[in-house]
């Protein structure tokens, strides 16, 4: 993998989504526990929990929860903090999702957050040329299928030039990330579009599903179907391949280029869905305000236990490493610690995980 | 067969047959060509010249899935497993199993069945099915390589060095699973630094030197001398490839 900035270096297995029992495999081998075999017992479950990476990041989760919630009683630990915070994570945690597969292929995506603004804005485009703030649901679900094909698109030329070119990942992206961010900028002429749908706001962005903000319900859904998808079918499965070993793959027949261009595409389309989010969300196009999403999607995805180097992660843990830093945050402020500790707790966590895991894996393939 | 990198020859002319039921041993020095024409037959490189036959029919491989669809099969030096991927899932690489045919969800439960049986009819023993390939021992990880190459052969077996990472007993096992490869009726073409297991296992020894075969030997009737003699070039017989 490219020598990126955050040298994140190889980071354990994971595994599954939720429900599942973690086995330490990760990888492809997915939901171990479909099994029925033999092999249970108590002793076994634990000493998969112990090796799942999924386990320790959870726990670090919960007590900084537990944290939370001792030190300022009765003001943490309540529903509409952690509502407010999975709301202001969901832009986040869609894009992770396409990042986590990124990531296993042994790429990394920096373009996510410019993809997410590129795409508000030409969705914006067509909502502002088609009834701008009182445009119908038609309008607005057919800007939403362009938004998401905006990002598709770029994210397919971005794979293209990964696989076929054979540019490193972080300067293909990179590039991605300046041209995406270039170009709203070009056809906004600078400034934010402030007209988006009012339903879009006020069903999207405010309302919710039987008292569970909509915002909550899409990034959700979105991390559970593409985490089945990763650990259950055969394109999750072609992605552990190819990050693990294309050669292998490549000998085995996958077609290694074409399911990088997917993959990339998928990231690319998922930043889509996370600017007509964001587009709910604030009411604008937010040119400014996604430069570091990139660096933010890429930390919870190491944190979630992805390794750098591909072929280990999974989707359970990024949703785990996208809520870290978030609680942090939400925390700091309400124990009213100054917020930019965060930054600097994040950094550190980031290290100390990366650190553990290569010792961990150290210790496994000794034995 | 010819293949050359820009000015490097590395397959100049060499000829190559295998037969049901045959071990055949290709054997030469470092930069004989040996892999080379081994990735050729495999399908994992295109040849610059020369012709493949099966059952005396051209055939033209642009993929490993093309040779694999004739039932030829290849473990590769480098084994060509996915590290993180477990035995099962290394076995039915490219090859997985479904629940239905569309969506493509994978039938995890019929692969390790599948996987377990393969293992067994070779007398490997895995500690763990799901665990990474990545944490098994270096001859485990040769015994998962070698059982996908056994599961779907039909027709050739190529195995490029396939114990020089093993251990007596191991290599042992894998010297058997060849054995039992070839009375199935496949043909195993075995390529070896190793002469006196060559002689071993073989019927009929290759040598390969500069980009041909220079030496063909029924194994019965060569001796280590000879093989190091016709691989160096410092001994000239009955070569068919002969300059």
């Amino acid at each position: 993998m490219s020598g990126d900035a955050r040298q994140a270096a190889p980071v354990p297995p994971g595994e599954e989504p939720a429900s599942r029992t973690a086995g330490r495999a990760g990888a492809g081998t997915g939901g171990q526990a479909d099994a029925g075999e033999g092999r249970t017992g108590g002793r076994w479950l634990m000493q998969r929990l112990i090796a799942a990476n999924e386990t320790w990041t959870l726990l670090a989760l919960i007590v900084l929860g537990a944290f939370f919630t001792i030190r300022a009683p009765g003001r943490f630990f309540t529903l509409d903090d952690f509502s407010l915070i999975a709301q202001n994570s969901a832009a986040l945690l869609v894009m992770a999702v396409g990042q986590t597969f990124v990531i296993l292929t042994a790429g990394i995506d920096l373009s996510v957050g410019a993809v997410l603004v590129l795409s508000g804005v030409v969705a914006d485009l067509y909502y502002l040329h088609h009834g701008g703030n009182s445009a119908s649901w038609v309008t607005i679900a057919v800007g939403a299928v362009i938004g998401l094909a905006t990002g598709a698109g770029w994210g397919a030329v971005q794979g293209f030039l990964v696989a076929k070119a054979r540019i490193v990942p972080l300067i293909t992206t990179l590039a991605g990330f300046g041209a995406a961010t270039g170009a709203s900028y070009l056809i906004t002429g600078g400034a934010d579009f402030r007209t988006v749908p009012a339903r879009l706001v006020n069903t999207i962005g405010l309302g919710g599903l039987g008292g569970l903000p909509w915002l909550i319900v899409i990034s959700f859904a979105t991390a559970i179907v593409f985490g089945l998808i990763l650990a259950y079918t055969r394109f999750g499965r072609y992605t552990y391949a190819v990050g693990s070993s294309p050669v292998a793959a490549r000998r085995a027949g996958i077609g290694v280029d074409g399911h990088l261009i997917k993959v990339y595409a998928l990231a690319g389309m998922l930043s889509g869905l996370a600017g007509i989010l964001s587009l709910a969300n604030f009411d604008s196009t937010t040119i400014a305000g996604h430069s570091f999403d990139n660096l933010s999607v890429i930390t919870a995805v190491v944190l979630g236990g992805a390794s750098l180097f591909g072929g280990r992660g999974s989707m359970l843990g990024t949703v785990i490493g996208v809520f870290i830093p978030a609680v942090l945050l939400t925390g700091l402020v309400i124990i009213n610690v100054n917020q930019y500790w965060q930054d600097v707790a994040i950094g550190v966590v980031l290290a100390a995980a990366v650190y553990l895991d290569q010792f961990r894996r150290r210790l496994r393939e000794r034995t | 067969m010819a293949k050359h990198y820009g000015h490097v020859q590395a397959l100049d002319g060499a000829d190559f047959s295998a037969s049901p039921g045959e071990v055949a041993a290709l054997i030469g020095d470092n930069g004989a060509g040996k892999s080379t024409l081994v990735k050729v037959l495999a399908g994992a490189i295109r040849p610059d010249g020369g012709e493949i036959l099966i059952d005396g029919s051209p055939v033209h491989f642009s993929s490993p899935a093309d040779a694999r669809g004739h039932g030829i099969e290849t473990v590769y030096q480098d084994l060509a497993l996915a590290p993180d991927l477990d035995a099962a899932a290394n076995l039915h690489l490219g090859r997985e199993l479904y629940r239905l045919p569309f969506p493509r969800i994978l039938n995890r439960k019929l692969m390790r069945v599948r996987a377990r049986a393969a293992f067994a009819e070779l007398g490997i023993e895995l500690p763990d099915l799901r665990a990474p390939v990545a944490g098994l021992s270096g001859g485990q990880r040769q015994s998962v390589a070698v059982a996908r190459a056994v599961a779907y052969a039909s027709r050739i077996i190529f195995l490029d060095e396939p114990t020089a990472a093993l251990g007596v007993v191991q290599r042992g096992r894998v010297l058997d699973t060849i054995r039992r490869v070839r009375d199935r009726g496949i043909a195993v073409v075995l390529i070896s630094h190793n002469m006196p297991e060559v002689l071993a296992i073989a019927d009929r020894v290759e040598v390969l030197r500069l980009g041909r075969r220079v030496a063909t030997f029924a194994a019965a009737q060569a001796s280590v001398d000879q093989l190091v003699g016709a691989m160096t070039g410092s001994l000239e017989i009955n070569g068919d490839g002969a300059r």
